[in-house]
């Protein structure tokens, strides 16, 4: 019996390595969701662990808002060519010139509306498996889901109605029309995220470093300064040292007051961070208690 | 910078412990404890709760606000199945696997339990052991937890009383006896002051026993996993047939127990074939020997039929080849068992048909009673015998939770409506 030491993260890469091979040998047609953040970036480094040195055994699918920071989109086909693995990008533009998606104005945050071109994707591609960088420490909605949640035919997620999950013996059987989410980082807190992006020396889109950006101070955020957002009357741009935690929609992203310039500074903040990542970064989840449950209900990752 | 190094997890370990009791037993007061006090309670999610607590019509913050779930829950005051939560100090990050006390609990704790290294059984000082807590004792040795802490909770409201707590203390470990349990231990606490969970407080002067922060912590999880029977069920064949590696076969898996090293000997199951060791890979990496629960690729001497189903075991301690064999059952699913019918049983890395051929009896799991029946409904537990299509490779579950395991996955519905351990 060896005596090298297993840390925490040894035991989480190797509970993700498992549920990827699982999803490859009995999935037939899966997908997994890269988006250029953190999260996804880790699931990419844990596919390579699972599957080099073959090829991956699914594409790489991004649901792209086109409200990204460009960085990020750059960062994307970036790693995806570094990989030489598939990349397949279906946009919100191509759903709304469609009329599936109706915004109310041009600069409306595009997050509740990912889950229509999500889903129309699904159906394109007839996935029956979509791998996700989603975390259980991100909110209490997913607090309370499976590794492998399953959703009906109209993308929908139940709460009341999940497969219980025993051991490491996943179920993963659909019926036609019907797919499966699967989180792999289910068990991953923001912590380890940047502790294994640290010990792998992972790649991540220059924004999540501190740096100067023109932001606007809003209800109890920060808004950054585009396009999209331009200051209201009486509101004012200010420039501060800032990262982002999450990089999603440009129109409701907030980045926080950092002078982490790496990845470890990173670490140490987040370590002593006080408030929790969406709190601080969405503005979408704080409209009401329950948002990201009623968003998951409808289909979202 | 010596504060921050505190924070810092490199080198600690992972603990997964799932907490038995009742709402009224203060379950809820003591995860928020334990998140409040080890300090992994965001100052949004202590607003948010206080503002609940406000709301209605609390003086202080009620920390049990903090596992409060999903909108369906609170609306109808209820609890939906297991919540996974987690906090971590500077030697442990800890998963909480979070069950409801009432409703369908056998079936909740037996899927919290399956992944669980301990078990923290809560009593209410005042009441003492209860019908529900031999249950709870039962169903944490029925899927074998290795560690069990008994958190005789409420002392507060006893007066703190030493001859309470020793007289719970020895009621439970006269019952767990006859359960086959062992590595207990007994901590007397107030969740709601705070006593004995992470800090000791002043009350429990003559306890000197240690805060369940610091079992948590401390006990010893490493011998957890059987470290002697190497089992290695092939999850995914690697061919990638590219020019450089034209003739790469890498067995792709996750060492469920044992360990194995280059150049040792492995019998493939169930066919019986023998090989070697060529190398244990993982990425950009190679290794000389490899353990459970490492996830990796081997590689073989000889050019051998093998694929996902199979596993690779040593020569020594082989495990046994079964088409039928009796197994301890736990129903999960609203729909009863109807004995007549195929399901699909998932055993390792292997789904095949199989059905129950037999009940042998079914366990009251207040009184421990057998009693015979010829149906299972949910939260049934019941010995039973089952036959499967074909031969698979299996332990007993007392020697081995990954090979001894399997669920019951009804065809029609696709769902998972039973978890058996194999005896």
């Amino acid at each position: 019996m060896s005596h090298r030491t297993f840390t925490h993260l040894d035991a989480l890469e190797s509970e993700a390595i498992h549920i990827m091979r699982e999803v490859a040998a009995e999935c037939t047609n899966p997908a997994l969701l890269f988006s250029g953040g953190k999260d996804s970036i880790v699931l990419l480094r844990l596919a390579e662990k699972a599957f080099r040195p073959g090829r991956f055994p699914f594409p790489l699918l991004h649901i792209d808002t086109e409200h990204n920071f460009p960085e990020v989109i750059e960062f994307r086909n970036h790693r995806a060519k570094e990989l030489g693995e598939r990349l397949i990008v279906r946009s919100m533009e191509d759903s709304i010139k469609q009329g599936r998606v109706v915004l109310r104005s041009e600069n409306q945050s595009r997050n509740p509306f990912q889950s229509i071109t999500l889903l129309d994707a699904i159906a394109e591609l007839r996935l029956d498996a979509c791998i996700g960088g989603a975390r259980r420490d991100e909110e209490k909605a997913r607090a309370k889901e499976r590794i492998f949640s399953f959703r009906d035919e109209f993308g929908q997620w139940d709460p009341k109605n999940q497969r219980p999950e025993l051991w490491s013996l996943y179920n993963t059987r659909t019926h036609p029309g019907e797919n499966i989410r699967v989180f792999p980082i289910s068990n991953w807190t923001e912590l380890d995220v940047w502790e294994y992006i640290e010990r792998e020396q992972l790649e991540v889109p220059s924004i999540y470093f501190a740096h100067w950006r023109e932001v606007i101070p809003r209800d109890s955020g920060l808004l950054p300064v585009s396009h999209l957002v331009q200051p209201r009357e009486g509101e004012r741009i200010e420039k501060m040292m800032v990262r982002f935690r999450t990089v999603g929609d440009m129109s409701c992203t907030c980045p926080v007051i950092s002078q982490a310039k790496n990845v470890n500074e990173i670490i140490v903040e987040t370590a002593m961070t006080r408030i929790t990542e969406r709190g601080a970064t969405r503005m979408d989840d704080q409209t009401s208690e329950a948002s990201m449950e009623l968003r998951k209900k409808e289909g979202y990752f | 910078m010596s504060e921050v190094k505190n924070v810092r997890l490199d080198r600690a370990e992972l603990l997964r412990f799932i907490t038995a009791g009742s709402v009224d037993d203060g379950k809820s007061t003591l995860i928020g404890r334990l998140l409040h006090d080890s300090k992994s309670i965001f100052e949004d999610q202590l607003s948010s709760i206080a503002r609940s607590s406000n709301r209605r019509g609390m003086q202080s913050v009620d920390l049990s606000l903090l596992t409060d779930g999903l909108q369906a829950e609170r609306e109808q005051g209820i609890t939906i199945d297991v919540a996974y939560r987690y906090f971590a100090t500077p030697k442990r990050k800890f998963i909480i696997a979070d069950t409801p006390g009432h409703e369908q609990y056998t079936r909740n704790m037996v899927t919290g339990a399956s992944t669980a290294n301990l078990a923290i059984i809560l009593i209410d000082a005042r009441k003492g052991v209860l019908t529900q807590s031999r249950r709870h004792a039962y169903l944490a040795s029925l899927v074998g937890i290795p560690h069990l802490v008994v958190a005789i909770n409420k002392m507060d409201l006893v007066g703190y009383s030493r001859e309470v707590y020793e007289r719970i203390r020895n009621d439970f470990a006269s019952f767990a006896q006859g359960l086959r349990l062992s590595n207990i231990e007994y901590v007397p606490m107030s969740a709601l002051n705070g006593d004995m969970v992470v800090e000791r407080g002043d009350k429990l002067t003559w306890y000197e026993g240690t805060t369940l922060m610091d079992l948590l912590e401390n006990i010893d999880i490493e011998h957890d996993v059987n470290t002697d029977d190497f089992r290695f069920p092939v999850q995914w064949v690697c061919r990638p047939q590219t020019e450089e590696l034209h003739d790469f076969r890498g067995y792709m898996g996750r060492i469920e127990s044992g360990s194995i090293r280059v150049g040792d000997e492995v019998a493939i199951l169930p066919s019986g074939l023998s090989s070697r060791i060529k190398e244990i890979l993982l990425y950009k990496h190679s290794f000389e020997d490899a353990f459970s629960p490492q996830s990796v690729t081997l590689t073989i001497e000889d050019h051998l039929d093998i694929s996902r189903g199979d596993m690779l075991v040593k020569a020594a301690g082989q495990p046994q080849i079964k088409k039928e064999f009796a197994a301890m059952l736990c129903w999960l699913s609203e729909q009863p068992l109807d004995s007549r019918r195929k399901y699909i049983v998932k055993h390792t890395t292997r789904m095949i048909k199989g059905m129950v051929s037999q009940i042998d009896y079914r366990v009251d799991v207040n009184t421990l009673d057998h009693e015979t029946t010829d149906s299972l409904k949910i939260n049934d537990i019941a010995r039973v015998v089952m036959k499967v299509q074909q031969p698979i490779v299996l332990d007993d579950y007392a020697h081995n939770r990954a090979t001894g395991s399997f669920i019951v996955i009804d065809e029609t519905s696709n769902n998972t409506v039973a978890a058996g351990m194999i005896c």
